[in-house]
C-alpha cells in the first residue's frame, strides 16, 4: 500500500516510476486474462494420464495397490 | 508424505495453473508442456518431501522454476540470442485464441528481464502472495515487491506510454487516463 502512494502522485503521466492504478489495473487485468486462457484449458489428458500411471510407488503402471495398509497420516484431510 | 488419492488430485488441480505459469515464462506452449511433465515427475519423485499442510502449488512452482532455470541457461549456451529467438518464435506463431491484444500482451513481458517477468506473473496472476513468491523464487519479499513494480512501469511503458507519447493516447488510454482526471 506504501507502492500505491508514491505511484498516485503523479496520476496522469505514467512514467518510468510511476504508474496510475488505471494502467496498473489495466496491466493486472490483461496479465490474468492471458493467464486464465491457459488454466481454462484444464487439464490435458497427457498430464492426466502421467499422473495415474505413476500413482503406483516404482512407476509402473499397475492396478491399484493395496493402499492405506499402513497410513499413519494424522488425520488431516 | 505418501501420495494419497487427494494429494494426487490436488497435484492435477495444480496443472492448469501451472501449465499457464510454464507458458508465461517460456513463451512456447509445447516447451512448457514438457516443463509441466518434467515438473510432475520431480514431484511425484519426490512426493516424501513434501510437507503435509504446506503450500503444495508453491512447491509445485518452485520445482517448476527451477526446472525452466537450469534448462534457460543451458538453452542460453546453445543459442546465442535465446530472447530474440523466442520472440521471434512468438510472432510467427499463428494466434489461435489470442487476438492481438494478447499477443501484444506477451510480446511485451517477454521483454521484460525474467526476473521481473516471473516475480509479476506469480503475484499479478497465480495470485501467490509477496510471501509465497518470495519462498517460490528464493529471494526476500522486498525484492518481489520491487520486481513487481519494476515489471509493471515497464509493461506500462512498452504498452501504454510510448503509443501515447507518439500519437496522442488511443481510445483505450485515453479512457485509461481520463478516468482519473477529475
Amino acid at each position: 500500500m506504501k507502492d500505491l502512494k508514491s505511484q498516485a502522485s503523479k496520476s496522469t503521466t505514467p512514467g518510468k516510476g510511476g504508474l496510475t492504478p488505471e494502467i496498473q489495473s489495466r496491466i493486472g487485468h490483461q496479465l490474468r486474462a492471458m493467464y486464465d486462457d491457459v488454466v481454462r484449458q484444464g487439464v490435458p489428458d497427457r498430464f492426466a494420464e502421467l499422473i495415474k500411471k505413476l500413482d503406483a510407488p516404482g512407476g509402473a503402471p499397475q492396478v491399484e495397490p493395496d493402499r492405506g495398509s499402513n497410513d499413519n497420516n494424522n488425520g488431516r484431510d | 508424505m505418501p501420495l494419497t488419492d487427494s494429494l494426487r488430485d490436488d497435484i492435477l488441480a495444480a496443472v492448469p495453473s501451472l501449465r499457464a505459469f510454464a507458458i508465461s515464462l517460456s513463451g512456447n506452449a509445447d516447451r512448457a508442456d514438457d516443463l509441466v511433465q518434467e515438473t510432475l515427475l520431480r514431484a511425484l519423485a519426490n512426493i516424501d518431501s513434501f510437507q503435509p499442510g504446506s503450500n503444495l502449488p508453491a512447491w509445485l512452482f518452485t520445482i517448476l522454476r527451477n526446472l525452466f532455470r537450469s534448462d534457460y541457461r543451458k538453452r542460453r549456451r546453445e543459442v546465442e540470442d535465446a530472447e530474440g529467438n523466442y520472440a521471434k518464435t512468438l510472432k510467427t506463431q499463428p494466434s489461435q485464441n489470442a487476438h492481438l491484444e494478447f499477443e501484444e500482451f506477451r510480446g511485451a513481458l517477454e521483454k521484460l528481464p525474467q526476473d521481473q517477468r516471473e516475480a509479476l506473473i506469480l503475484v499479478g496472476a497465480s495470485g501467490f502472495s509477496y510471501e509465497d513468491a518470495a519462498s517460490i523464487c528464493g529471494c526476500a519479499v522486498g525484492t518481489i515487491k520491487s520486481r513487481v513494480n519494476r515489471a509493471r512501469s515497464k509493461l506500462a511503458a512498452l504498452l501504454y506510454v510510448d503509443g501515447a507519447e507518439d500519437f496522442g493516447p488511443d481510445e483505450t488510454v485515453r479512457a485509461v487516463i481520463g478516468g482519473s482526471g477529475g
